[in-house]
């Protein structure tokens, strides 16, 4: 049975548990797959080292935390730090290439660009990071469709922010396409 | 027409399994990792014309859904360990005067404030031991999105049927996490109505055992007038001390549960057939108990799980009977060793009880299960 794991990690307020929340809905009532998506953060409301992680199988899933990571996302330094220890080798590391300098050792296929300048520049919105951030690691992953994972974006945000949102979706996965061709 | 389907928290889905079963009360005073219980029911609960309160403190909100319910609501109030801490002396009250109630507890680090965001499974003794006074106890554990849904309603329809406080104690773990949940129709899972009285009010009494171990409770409002006290009492409601009568109605409560055990309790057996060592597990663990099992299988050691679903009553009965044939029995859980006696009780040292106790915070990985499973000789 296949077991697939993502970790997004970054500092609280940064709205990674969003994106996993989005991934996995994607994959469960999008992609016909099954998915579990869980959190870990600190007691305060922002700032902090914070995770989502979210598990995608064919199957039922039992643990619904990570054991081996598949693909993690690190939108911080001090993530990337504290979270990149049991990202498995070969496995995929996206990181915000402003935040993160310092890059672990080890066998994995890392792609970072300015993911926060991204959504500040070419979307017009900071705001949407994490939605830039989800369109690259739907790109790099391929556990989901486009399409799907389009769709689980866009019944996840208000009315009003549908195209904003569309837009850093589609700037995030063509960033990624071409920042790992 | 295929069935409605929502990715949802363990906590929102307790929200909406108490709207399935009825309840239009909600008391509750906000608190970290139970919240979203809350936020749903204040949202959802007007649409349906129930009432949604936030209480001063979690005393209060306890003191709240005790009244809807003497009033005829079916009622829930959500809380996390320091807000079960405070609710205990009236959750004792809803015991000895028999109210009908459930209160939703996600198991957070303590003792205290201890850890607000961190897992932990350590409330399981309060939820029996907690208030002081022999009572009889209900707790259900469940361990997925969709089972937390279908056992608040299951708490709603045990707290009806026996007319007593029925607890609901998902750890931090099952509460935040998200899973598809697919919702079952109207109609299509058992909702317990509240045994009405036969009698006019004259004849009626709050406590009268001629009607069997849960007599009839009638609403306040409705005509009938009784007394509701936290003293020892008479069928009528009035208080006593009165030896017989003290005895006879105080294990007459305990019996509403203890008689009933078969019809309480629930588990789930996985691969225990031919099994020589038992991982006894509840809640989210049994999700790294599962994940070990299954590897301790493909390297040929037959290993299985017992899951604990209704952690109160305990299922004292099936503990006895895998004693009796397994060679070990493992038990991780999120504190330091609570289940655990429970275990050794029933297993009475026929077989040996290896325990991995963990209160940092941390969830027990299927590594630190299999290890010890093979620990097993």
């Amino acid at each position: 049975m296949s077991r697939y794991e993502l970790r997004f990690s970054g500092a609280g307020g940064q709205g990674l548990i969003t994106a996993g929340i989005i991934m996995a809905k994607a994959a469960s009532i999008y992609e016909g797959k099954q998915a579990v998506q869980s959190q870990s953060y600190g007691p305060e409301a922002r700032g902090g080292a914070s995770k989502s992680e979210v598990i995608i199988s064919d199957g039922p899933i039992d643990y619904p935390k990570a054991t081996t990571v598949d693909a993690l996302l690190a939108m911080t330094q001090e993530a990337c730090d504290k979270y990149t220890h049991d990202l498995k080798d070969g496995g995929i590391l996206l990181v915000d290439s402003d935040l993160v300098t310092k890059l672990p050792k080890g066998n994995y296929k890392i792609i970072s660009f300015p993911i926060i300048n991204t959504a500040k520049n070419d979307v017009g919105r900071e705001i949407v990071a994490n939605i830039v951030a989800l369109g690259a690691m739907v790109a790099l992953t391929g556990q989901v469709s486009r399409e799907n994972a389009e769709k689980a974006v866009l019944s996840s945000v208000p009315e009003a922010f549908i195209e904003l949102n569309r837009k850093a979706f589609s700037i995030g996965f063509e960033k990624a396409m071409a920042a790992s061709a | 027409m295929s069935k409605k389907v929502a990715f949802l928290q363990g906590n929102e889905a307790a929200a909406h399994g108490a709207l399935y079963a009825g309840c239009d009360f909600f008391g509750g005073y906000p608190i970290t990792p139970s919240t979203e219980v809350a936020e749903v029911m204040s949202v959802e609960l007007p649409k349906v014309g129930g009432k949604f309160i936030q209480m001063e403190d979690e005393i209060g909100a306890m003191a709240a859904i005790l009244g809807a319910s003497l009033a005829g609501a079916k009622v829930l109030t959500s809380t996390s360990g320091p807000g079960l801490s405070l609710k205990q002396e009236l959750i004792g009250y809803g015991c000895i005067a028999e109210i009908p109630c459930v209160i939703y507890n996600v198991m957070r680090g303590g003792p205290s404030t201890g850890m607000p965001t961190g897992p932990s499974q350590s409330d399981v003794m309060c939820a029996k031991w907690g208030t002081h006074g022999d009572h009889p106890a209900i707790c259900l554990t469940p361990a997925s999105v969709q089972e937390t849904y279908e056992e608040v309603i299951r708490a709603f329809n045990l707290s009806e049927k026996y007319r007593t406080p029925v607890m609901v104690m998902p750890d931090e773990i099952i509460a935040h996490m998200r899973e598809r949940i697919v919702f079952p129709e109207k109609g299509e899972l058992e909702v317990v109505p509240r045994k009405s009285p036969t009698v006019s009010p004259e004849q009626y009494k709050p406590y009268d055992t001629s009607f069997g171990d849960v007599p009839p409770l009638a609403a306040f409002g409705s005509g009938y007038k009784f007394h509701v006290t936290g003293l020892n009492k008479m069928q009528d409601g009035f208080p006593t001390t009165k030896a017989e009568i003290v005895q006879a109605e105080e294990e007459r409560q305990v019996r509403k549960v203890d008689a009933n055990v078969d019809d309480i309790v629930t588990f789930e057996e996985y691969m225990l057939d031919d099994a020589d060592v038992v991982v006894v597990a509840y809640g989210s663990t049994s999700r790294s108990a599962r994940y070990a099992v299954n590897v301790a299988r493909e390297q040929g050691i037959k290993a299985g799980m017992f899951r604990i679903k209704t952690f109160w009553p305990f299922p004292d009965k099936q503990i006895k009977a895998l004693a009796g044939r397994v060679k070990g029995i493992v038990i991780p859980e999120m504190n330091l060793g609570m289940c655990s006696l429970e275990l050794e009780r029933c297993a009475q040292g026929k077989v040996p009880v290896l325990g991995i106790f963990r209160v940092d915070g941390e969830p027990i990985n299927p590594d630190q299960i299999l290890e010890k499973i093979k620990e097993v000789k």
